[in-house]
């Protein structure tokens, strides 16, 4: 047991750590609280130094000033429409040092059989979940990178497959807790392990990988909690719960926003990076749509009494956050009242949008959740909806059977005017047509968000 | 009481206070608090010093090191990219 001095610090540190994460829940507050619990992480590591156990100091110097430097200039570099992948890749290292922490512990101690089973079982889950989140984070790197396809890459019995693979791991756990010098019960548990996380994300599609994300970062504090109780230390029991709470939180938010149960999204093998769902309305060729101009745009947002931008994924895709900003500048000069409703799965992680509306210097305050925007869209004059696409398909409200059928979404087809920025009439993610694209009330503006922006931005100066 | 049913207690009460802390929070705080909590995650790092500082044996303090390595990626890349983006976060004028 650490001397009490060393506890009581601990205890500072996680105090400091539920009033960081407090203040991170009000926009205003946020940065001060990020900055909280980087204070108490500071002293926690500072304080474990002082620790008696600790002799040897050359291979904890090393090694954070290597992860500091690596740290530190991804985080500098990173661009902020590639946000998953970034929190995808940190969430993999901090999974893997909990199984490496678990490991580490197992070795050090020359005989195994001093280990309570009690600590032997906790060593096992620590390497077992530590594993699964390094493996499936790298799985969910890569799929959002593009290194490995989109798709859901199955083959039949998977799931089957997949569970007993899982029972097999927990059963090498308990194994280990019996057999403890056995090590090559050992090395299988870890090699099942570090295959569960690639065979469990592989089989999930591109477009679901941000609740993929979410879980993985609660199996990452799941297992810095579970790396805790072996070396039996409260601040990392703690800190890991915390983060394993916040994590289930946000995924069962995250499947809510998609109508979807987590099973789904794990076991479903639904979409991928050019649509692969099935049971939607195929194109009708039939059906026609209006096109639009920038001159035309320009005009009827400028005499609009209120317009609402919604923007998607593509807006971030296409660079055009700043052009946006410029038109909506413009159009405030002229007296138009303009807001901002995002979808709460608006780009590629929840509440991505919002940080890239903010890197534009759009003010939060303008940026209107889902909920708050809705009831406004039937005083709406016009609408522009910007790279978003499934998030404003009316078919989630009224065609029974199809994939997104339920989905909540934002009800642009209540305004007077809707304008959709586009490619081409290409089905987003979920591959489904969307039904708004041939309504009356509807006009598409054709071409890159960008492209498309400039010329209206333009248009607006002789309007 | 024995060691791992108090810790299961704190366990367990530390994620009811994870609960109620998240659950409240706005949409447009999402990313940011993903990426903060996944830095949080990193508090591993400490028993990652717990690990290489001991010298039992060479080889697990090499895996004690990398364990550092990683965890140490995790909390500054995390800490440092959430404070990039809630630096963004501005209210109007």
């Amino acid at each position: 047991m650490l001397p009490d001095i060393i506890q009581l610090i601990y205890l500072v540190a996680t105090g400091i750590f539920i009033v960081g994460i407090k203040r991170l829940g009000s926009p205003a507050t946020a940065r001060s609280g990020n900055q909280l619990a980087a204070l108490g992480m500071f002293i926690g590591i500072v304080i474990t130094l002082f620790d008696q156990q600790i002799i040897s100091f050359e291979y904890i110097i090393g090694g954070i000033v290597l992860g500091s430097a690596i740290g530190a200039f991804a985080a500098k570099k990173v661009e902020m429409t590639s946000m998953p992948e970034m929190v995808a890749i940190f969430n993999g290292f901090g999974g893997g040092a909990s199984a490496l922490v678990a490991w580490g512990e197992f070795t050090r101690v020359a005989d195994p059989n001093v280990l309570s089973g009690q600590d032997l079982v906790t060593m096992g889950l620590s390497i077992l979940i530590g594993s699964i989140t390094f493996t499936g984070s790298f799985i969910a790197f890569g799929k959002l990178k593009g290194f490995i396809s989109g798709n859901p890459l199955t083959f039949p019995g998977q799931n089957f497959f997949n569970a007993i693979l899982t029972i097999g791991s927990l059963g090498l756990v308990g194994w280990l807790a019996f057999d403890p010098t056995n090590m090559l019960v050992f090395w299988i548990l870890f090699g099942i392990a570090l295959l569960l996380g690639i065979l469990t994300v592989l089989p999930i599609g591109g477009a679901d990988m941000p609740v993929v994300i979410s879980l993985l970062n609660s199996y990452s504090g799941l297992a810095a909690s579970m790396a805790g109780f072996v070396i039996n230390n409260n601040l990392l029991i703690i800190s890991g719960a915390l983060v394993g709470a916040a994590g289930l939180i946000l995924t069962n938010i995250m499947c809510q926003a998609m109508n979807r149960s987590l099973g789904n999204v794990l076991f479903g093998a639904f979409g991928g990076d050019n649509g692969g769902g099935d049971g939607g309305p195929a194109a009708d060729t039939d059906k026609t749509v209006r096109e639009t101009t920038a001159q035309d745009v320009a005009l009827q947002c400028a005499y609009a009494d209120k317009v609402v931008i919604t923007p998607g994924y593509g807006l971030a895709v296409a660079q055009a956050q700043h052009v946006l900003k410029e038109v909506v500048d413009k159009l405030e000069k002229k007296g138009v009242e303009v807001k901002y409703g995002i979808h709460p799965v608006a780009g590629r992680m929840p509440g991505h949008m919002n940080v890239l509306l903010a890197e534009a210097d759009v003010p939060y305050d303008q940026l209107y959740d889902m909920e708050q925007i809705n009831p406004e869209f039937k005083s709406t004059d016009v609408v522009l909806i910007i790279g978003a696409n499934d998030v404003v398909n009316p078919a989630a409200k009224t065609t029974e059977g199809s994939p997104i059928y339920g989905m909540p979404i934002l009800d642009v087809d209540e305004a007077k005017r809707t304008i959709v920025f586009k490619r081409s009439l290409s089905p987003g993610f979920a591959g489904i047509d969307n039904a708004l694209f041939y309504e009356e009330t509807n006009q598409m503006f054709f071409g890159d968000a960008k492209d498309s922006l400039q010329a209206l931005s333009q248009a607006l100066n002789d309007v | 009481m024995s060691g791992l049913i108090f810790n299961l207690f704190i366990f367990v009460l530390a994620s009811f206070v994870g609960f109620e802390l998240i659950s409240k929070v706005p949409p447009t705080l999402h990313t940011p608090l993903m990426s903060g909590a996944n830095a949080i995650s990193g508090i591993t790092i400490i028993g990652a010093v717990v690990v290489a500082g001991q010298v039992d044996s060479e080889f697990a303090q090499i895996i004690g090191f990398l364990a550092i390595v990683f965890a140490t990626i995790n909390v500054v890349g995390g800490f440092m990219v959430t404070d990039r983006m809630l630096e963004m976060f501005k209210k109007k004028n």
